[in-house]
């Protein structure tokens, strides 16, 4: 089996290591880098759970090999807060997961990393998204416990705290 | 429980877990990876049915990374059919043959999918290139794939053994269903088809052990939703003692039912392969291998009918139908049982005869997914009164109304047999106030008089429906629970049931921190592990909030108790004038006078002086709650809908529910969970079908032809509730994990049936789709063409 070194970024921390051509960009974060909180729910691209950012876009990091990351910048989960610890205060958690659980957007949470992947570019790019808007572009994850209303609920709760965020942040400027 | 007002206790508290989850820092079965960690993947069978004739593993085993190949035959004499997990109930003229799964197929694979080899690697992409060169000589029979084959003459035999493809006949009777036909003004008969789905959590099963043989200790993680029973019967299983054997659930990615099913072969021989090879193991399945080897649900073919009087009453009900059970049946009858016994619903009906048959068939194994047959029973009833409705000319919610149980008949008692083994008996329940509310929400009225002939008169096709369920839920045996102060004044509360994203690291949080006054984040709750709490059943059947809930609170009160005892020895004034506020313990009236439950803590395990003998040290108490029998819970749920009658997409307008689960901990939480169920409902009505061809090859075994709902199709759930505390436990709670789903098939096809009633088509089975629509509005066409009365 061919093997390929590759050096890429992953929140912020960059790192290099040889990898076999066939390995997925999922099992190497999951398992290489031990950086867990992406999940895995299909392996075939549908349920969206392993949603990591490349480059800032959203992508299924179960339909990548780890290869196809070389030279690139990579964020999962962990990347969002990454001073946040197990004790540390929940309001210091990025304003899309204080959302989520503001709104009740997690039951067993396994699906939640990736729907909030999945919000961190389209909430950047859609500061006012709509209820329709926010429901279309999370129609390609799948989540068998919440049956959603939380999930965009936190979504549209999420846009309206980052759009005061910012208005603080250009009020300060 | 006291009425007065609470602090905790019934609040929408957010989460304690969530934080964990949301940063990507919870520990999930997949997770866990330790030094020397070997990696599984299994040799599954090709075919439904099939004689395994020989298997070679010897290219395999030279594979590279390959540690080691097993088969049957490699097991020795742990190789043993799995334990019978329910016993069939105490019923007259029962017939039950038991049949369970086996670890490895030896001679006959009897379902897609069960594992015949397993290969064990140094990595699973290794393990999985070796299971593509396990070699096996299969040779093909025919399959029993249609449910109404299995008894057939000349079926083919499953477990040839048994000479029939019986796995079960049962019998209930409530009074004499023939007397009610002899008063009946009319009789309905009916066919209802209620086809199989599966669960499809988002996280796939997983196994992880770890044998330390120095310790002589086994360590297991499990997505399973019953460490204890899990613990307990792998410890008897590898010949070890129940304390060697450590299984933790750590956060499990969504349960709803196949994750409580014991044992899977997986289960077993994932610690046994540990044990064997002194080195950790994980197998994690994949998401075509959850399509057949976890367990699935559904699947019965009704004869039901029902006898009226011209007004509408009910004079009594039968019902025979056939149950796929799968090729084994481990988990005894309880999905069937509840299906009988849900039936009957929130109407006061005095006749009612029962019976069923439960075949082995060439699929995955039965086990209950949420709703657990329940849904069966609500969609036969349900039917029959739209039957009965359109026959009779009463409005649907006046049949439903002038049938309702009163609130002064309870307890109602059932007569027969439920899955907890007692007569069925429901505990309380107001019912006509929730048909009521739910007229109300949805505007019944308005809607039926002038908005849909308003649209239908643009054209539009318009229905909607309203149906009532009953759910019982919390039933025995038992679950326990221990609550511990702590001397930092933080407090610890350790259960055996395991969580699959209910929120019971909040609820149970709450209950606690209603009783000692301590905010609900400073109370840790243990659940899962069975090095922590070493007694109890697990998480089924919606009993979680109810029967370790119950557990909990006793378990406080008692710590209550002992805090109040303690302070009032310390602040010297009597206990009735103590308050614990906050986390601390003070005088009402002078709150200067206080000191802090850590404190408490600390003073009531001393390190030096006397204690008198008898006394308990610390801050703690252990307790165990089992109910007499079940809680039923009920509601009402209301939908209106819009189909195109082009493409039969049918879209959601509203969707409304009224729900009574007695006493609720936290309404978030409540909520939560029902729009949660009521989305599998509706993948379960018009998404959701497994297609079998007809060699039992299961044609949809992914994610992406196995459609579930997203979020552009599940509506938001406007919810209202009652409550009717339960008499059976101190809280007043009774279980809600399953009430989402349970009423969704009946309701839809109700709601369709109206929203197409130009075609006169009548809806009789579940799940539907776009096609099956289409098909029936052809039918109904025809017929029409054909001169035939509309209907079936
Ligand atoms: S695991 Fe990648 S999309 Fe499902
Ligand atoms: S919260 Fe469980 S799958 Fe989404």
């Amino acid at each position: 089996m061919s093997t390929h070194t590759i050096s890429l970024k992953v929140n912020g921390i960059p790192y290099q290591r040889t990898v076999e051509a066939r390995m997925l960009l999922s099992d190497f974060l999951r398992h290489e880098l031990r950086l867990t909180g992406t999940h895995v729910g299909c392996e075939h691209g549908a349920c969206g759970a392993c949603t990591v950012l490349l480059d800032g876009q959203a992508v299924r990091s179960c339909l990548m090999f780890a290869v196809q990351a070389h030279g690139h910048e990579i964020t999962t989960i962990e990347g969002l807060a990454p001073d946040w610890q197990s004790g540390s205060d929940p309001e210091e958690m990025h304003p899309i997961q204080i959302a989520f659980r503001e709104k009740h957007g997690l039951q067993c949470g396994f699906c939640t990393p990736g729907f909030i992947m999945t919000l961190v570019p389209f909430l950047a790019e859609n500061p006012f998204p709509t209820e329709a808007e926010v429901r279309e572009v999370l129609s390609g994850n799948l989540c068998r416990c919440t049956g959603y209303q939380g999930i965009v609920e936190a979504a549209l709760l999420a846009a309206r705290m980052m759009r005061a965020a910012a208005v603080t942040r250009s009020a300060d400027t | 429980m006291t009425t007065t007002s609470t602090t905790y206790f019934g609040k929408p508290i957010k989460r304690n877990e969530d934080p964990r989850l949301l940063t990507g820092q919870a520990l999930f079965t997949d997770d866990v990876d330790l030094p020397g960690m070997l990696h599984v993947a299994f040799v599954r069978s090709d075919y439904a049915h099939a004689w395994v004739r020989g298997v070679d593993v010897s290219e395999a085993r030279r594979m590279p990374g390959v540690v080691a190949v097993f088969t049957a035959y490699d097991l020795g004499d742990y190789w043993r059919p799995g334990p019978l997990l329910v016993p069939p109930p105490p019923i007259q003229r029962l017939v039950f043959n038991i049949r369970t799964q086996v670890p490895l197929v030896k001679d006959k694979a009897r379902h897609v999918g069960e594992p015949i080899a397993v290969v064990v690697a140094e990595s699973r992409y290794l393990a999985e290139d070796a299971a593509e060169r396990v070699y096996v000589d299969y040779e093909p029979l025919p399959a029993v794939v249609k449910l109404e084959d299995a008894l057939a003459p000349g079926a083919p035999l499953i477990h040839d053994d048994l000479g029939t493809n019986l796995n079960a006949h049962v019998i209930q009777e409530k009074g004499n269903y023939a007397s009610a036909v002899e008063r009946a003004d009319v009789v309905i008969k009916r066919r209802y088809v209620y086809d199989r789905g599966t669960a499809v959590a988002m996280e796939n099963r997983g196994v992880v052990a770890h044998w330390d043989a120095k310790a002589e200790q086994m360590t297991i993680w499990d997505t399973t939703q019953a460490p204890i029973p899990i613990r307990n019967g792998l410890a008897a299983m590898l010949g070890l003692s129940e304390h060697q054997v450590r299984v933790i659930a750590p956060f499990i990615g969504g349960g709803f039912g196949p994750k409580i099913m014991m044992f899977y072969p997986e289960e077993v021989l994932i610690p046994w392969l540990a044990r064997k090879l002194n080195r950790p193991v994980k197998w994690i399945e994949d998401r075509r291998e959850n399509f057949f080897a976890t367990t699935q649900e559904r699947s019965q073919i009704h004869e039901a009918e029902i006898a009226l009087t011209r007004d509408g009453r009910i004079l009594g009900v039968k019902d025979v139908f056939l149950h796929d059970a799968g090729a084994y049946a481990p988990y005894g009858l309880t999905v069937p049982i509840n299906s009988q016994c849900t039936l009957l619903g929130q109407y006061d009906i005095a006749n009612y005869y029962t019976e069923f048959k439960s075949v082995f068939t060439n699929k995955p194994i039965v086990t209950p997914y949420r709703g657990a047959g329940r849904q069966h029973g609500v969609f036969v009833m349900e039917r029959l009164l739209d039957a009965a409705s359109k026959e009779l000319g009463i409005d649907r919610v006046e049949i439903r109304r002038r049938n309702l149980i009163r609130p002064d008949m309870f307890p109602y008692p059932n007569v027969i047999v439920f899955q907890d083994f007692a007569p069925l008996t429901y505990d309380s329940g107001n019912y006509e106030p929730a048909l009521d509310r739910v007229v109300e929400l949805i505007g019944y009225k308005q809607f039926v008089e002038e908005e849909q002939p308003r649209l239908r008169a643009q054209g539009k096709h318009v229905g909607i429906g309203i149906v009532t369920y009953v759910e019982g839920t919390g039933i025995g045996p038992y679950e326990g629970a221990r609550v511990t102060v702590e001397t930092s004044g933080r407090v610890s509360v350790a259960t055996g049931i395991g969580t699959q994203g209910q929120g019971h690291f909040t609820s149970f949080a709450q209950i606690v921190a209603e009783q000692l006054g301590v905010p609900v984040e400073r109370i840790r709750l243990v659940t899962g592990d069975t090095a922590e709490f070493y007694w109890g059943a697990g998480t089924f059947a919606s009993r979680g909030a109810v029967v370790a809930g119950s557990a909990v609170y006793s378990a406080a009160v008692q710590v209550r108790k002992k805090a109040l005892q303690k302070a009032s020895e310390v602040l010297e004034v009597p206990e009735e004038e103590i308050e614990l506020v906050d986390g601390w313990a003070r005088v009402k009236g002078a709150p200067h006078k206080a000191i802090s439950l850590g404190e408490l803590a600390r003073r009531a395990n001393p390190l030096r002086g006397a204690v008198r003998s008898g006394t308990e040290p610390g801050l703690e108490a252990t307790d165990y709650f089992g109910p007499e029998r079940g809680a039923t819970a009920s509601g009402v749920h209301g939908i209106i809908v819009e189909v195109d009658i082009e493409t039969m997409q049918v879209q959601i307008k509203r969707y409304v529910v009224v729900h009574d689960c007695g006493k609720v901990i936290n309404p978030m939480i409540l909520e939560g969970q029902i729009q949660g169920g009521v989305a599998q409902g509706i993948g379960n009505a018009f998404y959701e079908q497994l297609h079998w061809d007809e060699n039992g090859q299961l044609l949809n075994a992914s994610l992406m032809d196995f459609l579930i709902p997203t979020a552009d199709v599940v509506p938001r759930v406007e919810m209202d509730h009652v409550e009717t505390p339960s008499p059976l436990n101190p809280m007043g709670v009774k279980g809600a994990g399953e009430a989402g789903c349970i009423p969704v098939g009946p309701l839809f096809a109700q709601a369709v049936e109206d929203a197409l009633a130009e075609y006169g088509i009548e809806i009789n089975e579940i799940p539907l789709s776009p096609n099956r629509l289409f098909e029936l509005v052809q039918e109904a066409k025809a017929r029409r063409a054909a001169g035939l009365p509309a209907g079936r």
